[in-house]
Parts: C-alpha cells; sequence; structure tokens
C-alpha cells in the first residue's frame, strides 16, 4: 500500500523541515527576546525601532519575505550568507527570512508576558536601586517567560508549520517533496495523509509537552 | 511616557539616554548605509528602476491592480465560506451530544495542526485529478479551498473561545425562562458573542490575507506577490522596487485591518461593559481567550 514512498527521501525531508524550524526558533528567540526588550525600554528611539518593525513584518506575508530573500538578497545582490551551494545558500535565506518574520510574533508574545508581571514586582526592583537592564534581566524577563510558554508555543508550531513556505525556494522540506511526489505519483489521497500525518507528528507533540511545560512553570498569582 | 520598568528619568539618565540614542542611531546608519551601498553597487536605485512606478499607470494597470484583485477576491471568497463553516463546527465542539462534539473535535483539531500550504497542494491536486475546473481558474479554487479548511478550524475556535466567555448566568437565565439549547445558542448566546469575537475575525482576515501570497508563489496563482516576476522582468529587473511597492501594498491593506481591529477592540470593551463578555484575544491579560485564538500566525 505505501511502496509509493520507495524512491523518495521522506524522513529526509521532513529532517529538513526540523531543522529549519529549529534554527528559526533559536533565531527568533533571540532577535525577539531584544526586540522585546527594546520596545519596553526607557530610549524612545529603540522603542520607536521595535514598535515600526512589529508592525511592519507583521502585516508583510511571511511567503513574500521568503521569496525575497531569495530574488532579492540572493539574485540580485548576491548575498549568500557564507554557503557556496545553491542548497546552502536558499536554508539559510530561508532560516533568515523566518527569524525575519516569526521574532515580530516572539516579540508581542513576550511584551504581553511582560504586562502580566504585577507592577509590585518592577516597582520594588526600582526600590531596591536596580538599573532598568537589570530589572528586565534579573526580575521581569524570567518571570515573563514563565508565563508566555503557551503563546510561545504556539509560535514555534505555526513556525513548523511555516517553514512549508521555504518549498516557494525550494528547498527540500516536507512540501517540497510533497509536490514532486504529487505530480509523478497516482496515489494522491494517500500521498496527502502521509505529510498530514507527519506536520501532525511534528505539532501535536510540541503543543502538548510544551503546555505541559506551562503549567509547571507558570508563576501561581 | 512613563513606564513601571524604570524611574523617572533625572539629568544623568536623561544623558545616558542620549548616549544610547546616539549609539543605536549609529549603528542603523551603518545598516542603511550598508543597505544603500548594496542596493546601489548592483544599480538598483536607479531611477530607471523605479521611475514606472511614479511616472505612468502602466505597472499599476498591467501588474499590480489585477494581482491586487485576485489576492482580495480570494480572501474574500475564503472568509465569506469559512465563517459559516467555523461557526458550525464551533457550536458544534459545544454540543451535548458526545457524537457530534467529538467530530467536530478532530476536525477542527486535524486541520489547525497541518500547514496550509500543504493543504493547497492536496487541493490543487485533487481538482486536477477529479473534476473539469480549467487550469485557468484552478489555482485559485485551491488557494481559497485550503484557505477554506485552515481557516474555518481557527474561526471554531474563535467562536468556541467567544461563547464560553460569556457568564454562566446567561445560560441559566435562559433555561429558566424555558428555552430550548438552540433557542439559547441562536437568540441569547451567539448575538452576545459576535462582538466579543469580532476583532479576533477580523485580524484573522489579515491573516487569510497574507495566506493568498502562497498560492502566487508555489501554485501559480496571479495574485499580488505573483506579479513581482513579470514586472521585473518587464521594467529591467528592477525586483527590489517592485517587491517595496507589493510589500508596501499588503501593508497598507493589512494595517488598515489590523488598526480596524484594534480600533473595533477598544470600541467593544468600553461599550458593552454589561454582558461581562471580554472581547476576546483581548490585550490587557494574557488570559485564555487570546491563547485558544492565536495560532501564532494570528498572534
Amino acid at each position: 500500500m505505501f511502496d509509493f514512498l520507495e524512491g523518495y527521501d521522506l524522513l529526509g525531508a521532513f529532517w529538513v523541515t526540523v531543522q529549519l524550524a529549529v534554527y528559526s526558533a533559536l533565531g527568533s528567540l533571540i532577535w525577539g527576546t531584544l526586540l522585546a526588550g527594546m520596545k519596553v525600554s526607557p530610549v524612545p528611539l529603540m522603542r520607536g525601532f521595535a514598535t515600526a518593525y512589529v508592525n511592519v513584518i507583521r502585516n508583510i506575508p511571511l511567503t513574500v519575505i521568503i521569496v525575497f530573500s531569495s530574488l532579492g538578497l540572493f539574485q540580485t545582490l548576491n548575498i549568500q550568507l557564507g554557503a557556496s551551494d545553491f542548497t546552502d545558500i536558499n536554508f539559510r535565506l530561508a532560516v533568515l527570512a523566518l527569524v525575519v518574520y516569526t521574532s515580530a510574533f516572539v516579540c508581542e508574545a513576550l511584551r504581553s508576558g511582560i504586562n502580566t508581571v504585577p507592577v509590585g514586582q518592577a516597582e520594588a526592583a526600582r526600590a531596591l536601586g536596580l538599573s532598568f537592564t537589570q530589572v528586565l534581566r534579573l526580575i521581569i524577563l524570567p518571570q515573563a517567560f514563565r508565563s508566555v510558554v503557551n503563546p510561545l508555543a504556539n509560535v514555534l508550531i505555526a513556525l513548523t508549520k511555516n517553514t512549508t513556505v521555504a518549498a516557494a525556494i525550494g528547498v527540500a522540506e516536507a512540501a517540497y517533496l510533497m509536490k514532486g511526489m504529487i505530480e509523478k505519483e497516482a496515489q494522491l489521497i494517500l500521498i496527502s495523509a502521509v505529510f498530514a500525518f507527519g506536520f501532525i507528528c511534528l505539532t501535536l507533540p510540541t503543543g502538548l509537552i510544551l503546555g505541559w511545560v506551562s503549567k509547571k512553570v507558570a508563576v501561581k498569582r | 511616557m512613563t513606564s513601571v520598568l524604570y524611574d523617572a528619568q533625572g539629568p544623568r539618565a536623561k544623558q545616558r539616554n542620549i548616549v544610547y540614542t546616539v549609539l543605536f542611531l549609529l549603528v542603523a546608519a551603518a545598516v542603511v548605509w550598508w543597505v544603500y551601498d548594496g542596493l546601489a553597487a548592483k544599480h538598483q536605485l536607479d531611477w530607471i528602476k523605479w521611475k514606472p512606478f511614479f511616472t505612468s499607470s502602466q505597472p499599476w494597470q498591467t501588474y499590480i491592480w489585477p494581482g491586487l484583485q485576485n489576492t482580495l477576491k480570494a480572501a474574500a471568497f475564503a472568509l465569506v465560506i469559512a465563517l459559516p463553516l467555523g461557526a458550525l463546527f464551533g457550536i458544534g465542539r459545544l454540543s451535548d451530544h458526545r457524537w457530534v462534539r467529538m467530530p467536530a473535535g478532530v476536525v477542527v483539531e486535524f486541520f489547525r495542526a497541518i500547514p496550509v500550504l500543504i493543504l493547497m497542494i492536496t487541493a490543487n491536486a485533487a481538482y486536477s485529478e477529479y473534476t473539469t475546473i480549467s487550469s485557468d481558474s484552478r489555482p485559485m479554487y485551491a488557494v481559497v479551498t485550503g484557505l477554506v479548511l485552515y481557516n474555518a478550524s481557527v474561526l471554531a475556535e474563535i467562536v468556541r473561545a467567544g461563547i464560553q466567555s460569556l457568564p454562566n448566568g446567561q445560560t441559566d437565565a435562559a433555561k429558566a425562562i424555558g428555552m430550548r439549547k438552540g433557542q439559547t445558542m441562536l437568540y441569547v448566546l451567539l448575538p452576545q458573542s459576535v462582538t466579543a469575537m469580532l476583532p479576533a475575525i477580523v485580524s484573522q482576515i489579515v491573516v487569510i490575507v497574507k495566506d493568498t501570497a502562497l498560492g502566487g508563489a508555489v501554485l501559480t496563482f496571479p495574485e499580488l506577490l505573483a506579479s513581482v516576476r513579470p514586472m521585473s522582468a518587464n521594467y529591467g529587473a528592477n525586483t527590489i522596487a517592485c517587491f517595496t511597492i507589493v510589500a508596501l501594498i499588503y501593508i497598507v491593506v493589512n494595517f488598515a485591518l489590523t488598526s480596524f481591529a484594534g480600533w473595533l477592540e477598544g470600541r467593544l470593551r468600553r461599550g458593552k461593559k454589561s454582558t461581562g463578555a471580554a472581547p476576546a484575544g483581548g490585550l490587557e491579560t494574557i488570559g485564555a481567550p487570546a491563547l485558544i485564538i492565536d495560532d501564532g500566525r494570528a498572534v
């Protein structure tokens, strides 16, 4: 029944999907945290920059950013991100685009997490004489992170699904393989079911595990 | 603006802020210069590459407007079909009957868990295999189908969260005056929760508009993003200019929708205090509705 899978590297394709998701998740967690820090900082210019960044990126389709990274960055401006062959270049461009896009949502999630930290915490920290960076680093962000595990899990799930958009610039991940298989093989429904199952295997446990983690680490108030 | 995160600024803090601002400006200027230099070196900033957009209506008439029309058309179709479907499944998940609740839950969770692109590719192949829809209009059908399946399941969650956000007293009162379950839903719960759901629904429209671009990139659906390639080929490889214009159009359309959602949310929160229904997706606290609804993409 599943012999149509022969000759296709199904696991390899999903492995690329996982790699895309993991690298982009790490990148956008770092960049998104920096953005969130800027967004609540006392420097007006940084606040303005973070707000503008989030508003602009949130309103552009991810597809536009990814296609731009290939057509604009690579083919027009010849930016290769330190890679030499096409596979690597496209992969890194896709990660870059996913980071640029996803970090806007990470920033928003974190900022709403910062809002859940009671005012008294920040006031107490300031009363101790901590500076803004200390308040943020030692008091606010640790508590904020604990309360946004669930929203961040949602962002991670969306990111995992969004990696399929990298197929638009020829990164050989799951959706790309699926498109190729559908063109050549006859078992349309079966192929789709296999790939759908693959994604459910990736997204469902993420949601369950992180949902459990979020309950574990949530700050009881 | 005062914040709880830092004290009111004295002279030293103000000076420090100025230093940070200058440093930030320097970094920003360096980045801008690097980008400018890169663009200029590849002749992407030459006036001739940008001229068509400002001096003639031809690129707008031939490429952008038809593309934008297709984008909006697909999004509108998807919304109009997904909304009732979503309401149906959302209410289905709240049913008292297990045999209604379970299948509705499985369908919703299934379509929420798989990427919309997979749905679109499958729909495209299915239409070419099993129907006689012409190959010209097939991408449109496929895009709308994919969007409907995915967004109906997201909207179902929005509807469910909206109805659940109503206080129990509403259902109790309806029962007390002898309403049946259907009547309670139709006359008491739905009308009140619609106002609570509206902002979340409007922000979901942004997601729909953004996802139409997938069709252009992968399924040869002639929408706004797909107009970039022929356009830049026609006007002398002005890729950067074309992308800038197209991205700006997306930003304008979606920013208008986002602002509308924000305005609606503020208005509803001010207005309807009496029902106790918190507008779904409110940002004041990171409470449950926002978590249930946003699927990451919509955040």
